[in-house]
């Protein structure tokens, strides 16, 4: 037990630390409101992390998760600027995000084509396309889509609610559908999976779709807590999703990791520039000191498997 | 396990000796220990007049040890003269590449082994005997004293093969000593003037080629007594299950395959590695498609395209590198042993633990599984337990042809037993079983019946307890005496 969890007790452990160096040095980080902006802000990206790590745990990655974003908060809000009504708005982020997510699948599970070159490729087109389209200007959204049309606080209740309803039940189907199983088995052995009648293929496929659509509702998330919609919305949002499940212990090999680690793993990651912040200590540590936790959370994984090198 | 247990083996100068033995009798260790890849735990070697422990692949080389495998070494992208360059000198990082020079060089070495390549020709247009040429030449530019050939015909078409045969003759004129491994005894009744033959590890003798006849060469090869503690049949196995008409694949390189098996009855199939038995049950279960012919299972036609079609009709495939595409040994052994079957065990693709966990404890508790539990994971079991965990998997899903590729390889001899017994056992249960295996006696020991295949088709069908003599015979094919 604990050394199956170790990666998730060290980083909750190191969570602890310090919001207990927070709550002793500067108590006014623990203030609601601030904290629950914080939060809200933060819950786009888990929901994108949940994307993100399947596709890791599957042994793919996808770096135009960002791309796919800005994409979608786009394609969001020029639905909402036209005047349709928010669940349309949502449904045509969702579906963009799928299908960017399915031409992603499409080039890596059937072409074989690495992911890492095929995303690469993709982020930069999504990117572009958006610039050409958009030109960089920003979108002012009509009255009724910030907060879902509800009082700021609602609003935040609904995008915190749903983050966490999803990263739940996302868990949980992990653990407990025989569909989580199959991602683990195929990101362990692809060829042992396929000889026990899984279809990785499908499954490849199947997690770059849902990782684009979770991409287009974070998208969403994201725009309703603002009244613009910014052309640029994901930039570098692939790098944090990213960094945080390799922190929260998701074996960028595949076949490794959940995403209760994750979840620390992003708030450690993303506590780090408002606990400097409060610490009046000067902003532009964050960036190093987080490069600091990847670069530990890889050697710590670097030497778990240098260990097991050795006995096998 | 020993791989090696007190070999002694000697070469001299200006001479070919064969190595000879089955699959697994110990020819590839030996060779490591030759080049340096293995170091041995106890003895000497002696090249020249050193004597020496053990041996680095570096040393090796530098005392004039070449080695040329079945799987050329070389570097697909560069082309021959800097292949053969890179492998001769090892250039120093910063010293300027003589293109000319090293060409010659190429040149001089291709013609000395007769093959009409370019020196300019980027590797990976080369064939694979053109490729097998290239590293011979490599190994005649290196100077080597001790030149190892590990099956160089096996690719080869017959006028390669004499080209080589030439290559072979002239190296020994010139001294060199050459160790030439080969399953074709005609190629070392052509070539060897002594043959060393490797039977489990140990050597049964070196004897002088032309001292021996086919036959007793063979005899050596097989030796030992079938041993009588194989779990015997009982009854007579029930209707046909599977039966083969005309089945063929170019991909795998089967042809014109013809096979029965029936419910409660074990075929083995025995044959030398590259024979076409892995490659057939790949066919059966769905992972190559067959070109023609027919699969009857049942005495109903079908078509296999993938595996979960095929486990659709109740098949089993236990394959047979259980490391690469067995067990998965992060997976607790619960998972393993349920990931075949999650539509059948869990409708609606729910997990439920605790049927998932009792399963598990079953087959722990019926084919004696030595484990802590059902969540340890595979990887704490020993190879026969992960053995266990892989027929395990495959039991669950009910089937009615349980495929065994190479069940007990790398087995220790205890666990080996309990497997046969298993196995045995779920033949009686009325499983029709069709078990691969390179390990004879197994073959002739576990088997109700035989099919021998070589070169991608079935020479002979055996009864079980057939002589192993004929069985080889079939194997390598020799015409050896009148064949069932």
């Amino acid at each position: 037990m604990m050394r199956k969890y170790s990666r998730e007790i060290i980083v909750a452990i190191a969570l602890i630390l310090l919001m207990l160096a927070l709550a002793a040095y500067a108590p006014a980080y623990f203030d609601p409101q601030p904290l629950l902006s914080r939060f809200t802000s933060q819950a786009p990206a888990l929901v994108a992390a949940i994307g993100i790590t399947l596709v890791i745990i599957i042994r793919q990655i996808d770096i135009s998760i960002g791309a796919q974003f800005s994409m979608c908060a786009v394609v969001a809000g020029v639905a909402a600027a036209a005047g349709m009504p928010l669940p349309v708005a949502v449904l045509a982020a969702v579906l963009t995000g799928a299908v960017m997510g399915a031409f992603n699948g499409l080039l890596v599970a059937w072409l074989g084509l690495p992911s890492i070159v095929v995303t690469l490729a993709t982020m930069v087109t999504w990117n572009e396309a958006l610039r050409l389209w958009q030109q960089g200007r920003l979108m002012n959204l009509p009255a009724g889509i910030q907060w879902f049309g509800l009082s700021q606080s609602a609003g935040q209740g609904i995008v915190i609610g749903l983050s966490v309803v999803l990263l739940i039940a996302f868990a949980w189907g992990m653990r407990n559908l025989a569909l989580g199983r199959y991602v683990y088995a195929t990101g362990t052995d692809a060829e042992a999976a396929r000889l026990a009648g899984i279809n990785p293929r499908w499954m490849t496929f199947g997690v770059f779709v849902l990782t684009g659509a979770l991409a287009g509702l974070a998208a969403v998330l994201n725009m309703v807590q603002s009244p613009q919609v910014q052309p640029n919305a994901g930039d570098g949002l692939e790098l944090k999703v990213i960094a945080a499940a390799v922190v929260g212990g998701v074996a960028i090999t595949g076949g490794r990791g959940n995403l209760w680690g994750v979840l620390l793993g992003l708030l450690l990651l993303v506590n780090v520039n408002p606990a400097l912040t409060y610490f009046h200590q000067p902003p532009y540590w964050e960036r190093a000191i987080q490069g600091l936790v990847i670069l530990l959370a890889v050697v710590a994984d670097g030497l778990q498997r240098g260990k097991k090198v050795k006995h096998a | 396990m020993r791989a090696l247990k007190g070999v002694s083996f000697d070469l001299a100068a200006g001479e070919v000796h064969a190595l000879l033995g089955e699959n697994g009798a110990g020819k590839s260790t030996l060779i490591k220990v030759i080049t340096g890849a293995h170091s041995p735990d106890e003895g000497t070697l002696k090249v020249g007049d050193e004597t020496l422990r053990s041996l680095t692949p570096a040393h090796a080389r530098a005392l004039g040890i070449a080695c040329i495998y079945q799987q050329p070494a070389l570097f697909p992208d560069l082309t021959v003269a800097e292949n053969i360059g890179l492998r001769l000198k090892k250039p120093k990082p910063f010293s300027v590449v003589k293109r000319g020079s090293q060409r010659q060089m190429a040149i001089d070495l291709l013609k000395r082994v007769g093959a009409e390549i370019s020196p300019d020709a980027e590797v990976r247009e080369l064939s694979m005997p053109e490729q097998q040429l290239v590293e011979i030449a490599c190994a005649l530019g290196s100077g080597a004293k001790i030149v190892i050939m590990d099956e160089p015909t096996a690719s080869l078409t017959q006028k390669e093969q004499h080209l080589l045969f030439g290559v072979v003759k002239d190296l020994r004129a010139s001294g060199v000593g050459v160790v030439y491994i080969s399953h074709r005894l005609e190629e070392i009744f052509a070539l060897a003037d002594r043959v060393t033959v490797l039977r489990d590890g140990e050597s049964v003798g070196t004897h002088a080629v032309k001292d021996l006849t086919e036959s007793a060469m063979i005899k050596l090869m097989v030796g030992r007594e079938v041993a009588t503690l194989y779990p015997p049949a009982e009854g007579e196995p029930g209707e046909t299950v599977l039966s083969l008409k005309g089945l063929s694949c170019a991909e795998g390189g089967v042809q014109g395959i013809n096979l029965e098996v029936r419910a409660g009855e074990i075929v083995g199939m025995a044959g030398l590695v590259g024979a076409g038995r892995t490659e057939l049950a790949r066919i059966l279960f769905g992972i190559t498609p067959a070109d023609s012919g027919e699969i009857l299972l049942g005495g109903k036609a079908v078509k296999m395209h993938s595996p979960r079609e095929a486990i659709a009709q109740g098949i089993a495939y236990v394959p047979e590198d259980r490391r690469r595409h067995g067990v998965i040994l992060e997976m607790p052994i619960a998972h393993n042993i349920t990931m075949a079957v999650h539509p059948r065990l869990f409708p609606g693709t729910w997990l439920r633990k605790k049927s998932e966990t009792s399963l598990a404890e079953d087959f722990i508790r019926d084919l004696g599984i030595k484990t802590y539990g059902p969540e340890a994971p595979g990887g704490s079991l020993s190879g026969g337990n992960q053995q266990k965990v892989s027929v395990s998997r495959w039991l669950a899903t009910k089937p009615k042809l349980l495929i065994l590729d190479e069940p007990t390889q790398g087995v220790d001899v205890g666990a080996k037993s309990e497997i046969h017994r298993i196995i045995r056992g779920l033949a009686k249960e009325g499983l029709a079983v069709l078990m691969i295996s390179s390990d004879l006696p197994e073959v002739l020991g576990m088997s109700d019946r035989i099919a021998v295949m070589r070169g991608g088709t079935i020479t002979a069908v055996l009864p079980g307890g057939a002589d192993a003599h004929d069985v080889m015979a079939a194997a390598l094919g020799q015409s050896g005496r009148e064949v069932a």
